[in-house]
């Protein structure tokens, strides 16, 4: 058995949870296998800090670099510049049995829940493996942290489920089986990768809310990666934004929600619709074009050809920083220099 | 809008035949839709919405218990004509479809533009040149940059690939054209441009819409009237403006309440339990189960009730 990390084992320490400081990962391109060809620029700068016990929400669309993000902190990904800092520790210098330990902190709820589970697995196989490999040995032991993971997540009675395979549960029922497997080692933190986009309407907010429930019981730290601002803010107290791998705007959730500062944040929630007979009515306002390749990104601000508010010569020169404008909401654009 | 729609089913029933028994996914189905109109049909996943497209437009898989009840288009009884006739006649020539998923559609061997010409060389019998010509035109209508047209699927983005699908649909100037989920894989911003393409064509070109969908905040882009389905049958259909202010069936209530909202302060409420097994119906209200305002009639079918200009199949209206 490998022997646990010793800084892990201390709790509350001085520093934040995950600390992520100008985050660059970036991917090689290579023509015919070999010959080096450029590199796709997924997540390209990005700082935040994660606390104990908060939820946040990355927003972004498909191809702006969250997915590479959320895979960084997983470890599944190597960071190629920049530091990611958990408990105050760099994972660069992580060792195997780090590693090992690290995993069982951070729980990973996925986006497909079909996709997530082993067909060829039952439900109790496939809670009871984490515990397996993290070296819990006694089976009565394993079974009754296998039967609370599932009374937590509201899978009742357990004795229903246990022998079941994934393809005999509804979808509702299977991102369930994803929570549980992603709670059962008590991580302190857990992403969450699209986790209800998968799922019908009705569900949808069922999960949420279970999510939510075990967020405030276990005081876990929660990154919630989703496109639809429009479930945010019954789960996050923080939302950052993200645009071609860049985080354009960082704001509690009212605030953003309130009075979006960056343009394309601004278009975001443009773009969202609430149910009303009035939207059949008119067209939406909508910026031009689609997010660039992240091998060519544009110069300056990233947003700048898409940006309706664009001031040549300065946004399509120079990268914006990032600047506060209320306490805790940043944003990233020359606009409010 | 002419007096007479342009699409009407009557008792339209689409059995499966399964290893478990018989699944019911369409179950008496009427509804109607005028000209210029969009129909929403609303439902969450396995209540037969799919099917229902499927039994429009007989694109049917082998095993078929039985597919039954009216659908007349124009006033033409079309279950009344053969596979081959139907195919020639109605199908891509007078309806046409948008399939879920539409976005992975698309043949990856074919240029874009070939495969948006096809119908109209099949149905229309004209030349490759004068097929892309139209295709081309098709393009500028969903936009879509005209020299994409010589492009594959996967040099297109989502978006673009979700176009080249309408355009697909549009190409043969349909009077109907049945969207099966247009949208469900696709971000924010490009379901937003997706939805004024949908609305533009509406405008322009004079076309219905039957659009099939559980997300009921986009839905609301493109509705003139909302019909909500719940396992195989139609609960309720209403004008947009009086469903999404007020919808009657308990269900649609509940479902409405479940939508996140980004503007104004509810708290979204989710619907507990499931929807009943298309293989073992419950007698009576299907949604009887899962509902708050249950009472004793509940245990019989529910007959359809007219209240105020909205149909909604549910005893308490009665």
């Amino acid at each position: 058995m490998v022997a646990p990390a010793p800084i892990l084992t201390q709790e509350e320490t001085a520093a934040p949870l995950l600390e992520i400081n100008d985050l660059h990962v970036w991917f090689e391109l290579r023509r015919w296998g070999f010959s080096h060809a450029g590199y796709v620029k997924a997540v390209d700068g990005v700082t935040f800090n994660l606390n104990y016990g908060e939820s946040i929400a990355v927003v972004g669309e498909s191809g702006c670099g969250k997915s590479s993000l959320m895979k960084t902190i997983l470890g599944i990904n190597k960071p190629t510049g920049g530091l990611v800092r958990f408990q105050g520790r760099d994972i660069n210098h992580f060792s195997r049995a780090d590693w090992h330990a690290y995993r069982a902190q951070v729980g990973y709820v996925q986006q497909d829940p079909f996709g997530a589970l082993p067909p060829f697995m039952n439900i109790h196989q496939i809670l009871e493996e984490p515990l397996i490999v993290h070296g819990v040995k006694d089976s009565t032991e394993r079974d009754r942290r296998v039967r609370k993971a599932m009374e937590e997540v509201r899978l009742t009675p357990a004795d229903d489920f246990l022998q079941k395979f994934p393809h005999m549960l509804s979808g509702g029922q299977q991102q369930r089986v994803v929570i549980a497997r992603a709670i059962i080692l008590e991580p302190k933190i857990i992403v969450a990768d699209e986790p209800v986009s998968m799922l019908d309407a009705s569900v949808r907010v069922e999960i949420l809310k279970l999510l939510r429930g075990l967020q405030q019981l276990h005081n876990l730290a929660v990154i919630y990666v989703t496109h639809d601002l429009s479930t945010v803010r019954y789960f996050s107290e923080r939302v950052f934004v993200m645009y071609a791998g860049n985080a354009v705007e960082k704001a509690p959730i009212l605030n953003l929600l309130r009075t979006p500062l960056h343009p394309y944040s601004q278009a975001l929630l443009d773009a969202t619709s609430d149910p009303d007979a009035n939207n059949a009515l008119t067209f939406r306002e909508l910026p031009p074009g689609e997010p660039p390749s992240l091998v060519n990104p544009p110069s300056g601000c990233r947003f700048h050809p898409r940006c309706s508010k664009m001031i040549a010569g300065l946004c399509d020169v120079a990268k914006p920083s990032e600047i506060e404008r209320t306490p805790g909401h940043q944003v990233a654009c020359w606009l409010y220099k | 809008m002419a007096d007479q729609p342009l699409l009407r089913l009557e008792n339209l029933t689409l059995h499966f035949r399964t290893g478990k028994g018989i699944v019911k996914a369409v179950d008496g189905i009427n509804f109607s839709l005028g000209y210029k109109e969009a129909v929403v049909v609303l439902g969450e996943s396995g209540c037969g919405k799919s099917s229902l497209a499927k039994a429009i437009l007989r694109l049917l898989p082998r095993n078929v218990d039985s597919y039954s009840g009216k659908v007349y288009l124009e006033d033409q009884e079309l279950m009344a004509l053969s596979d081959e006739e139907y195919r020639k006649q109605v199908r891509w020539v007078r309806m046409s479809m948008v399939p879920q998923a539409a976005m992975n559609a698309l043949n990856p061997v074919l240029k874009v533009g070939d495969q948006v010409a096809e119908p109209m060389m099949i149905h229309h019998g004209v030349g490759r040149e004068q097929a892309l010509e139209q295709a081309a035109k098709m393009f500028q209508h969903v936009g879509v940059p005209v020299d994409f047209i010589d492009r594959y699927a996967f040099e297109l983005s989502g978006g673009m690939r979700q176009r080249v699908a309408i355009a697909m649909a549009l190409i043969t100037a349909p009077s109907l054209i049945i969207l099966d989920e247009p949208t469900s894989a696709l971000d924010v911003i490009t379901q937003a441009n997706i939805f004024n393409v949908l609305k533009r064509i509406k405008k322009e070109l004079e076309i219905s819409f039957v659009l099939i969908t559980h997300d009921i905040a986009t839905s609301s882009e493109l509705a003139d009237r909302v019909a909500v389905m719940y396992a195989g049958q139609i609960v309720e259909v209403g004008d947009a403006a009086s469903f999404f202010e007020e919808p009657l069936h308990p269900y649609s209530r509940m479902l409405m309440a479940s939508v996140p909202r980004l503007r104004g302060e509810t708290e979204p409420e989710f619907i507990v339990g499931q929807p009943p097994s298309l293989l073992d119906l419950p007698i009576g209200c299907r949604f009887a189960d899962r509902c708050p305002l249950r009472f004793e009639k509940c245990a019989q079918e529910p007959p359809v009730f007219e209240k105020s200009g909205s149909t909604v199949k549910c005893w308490k209206y009665a």
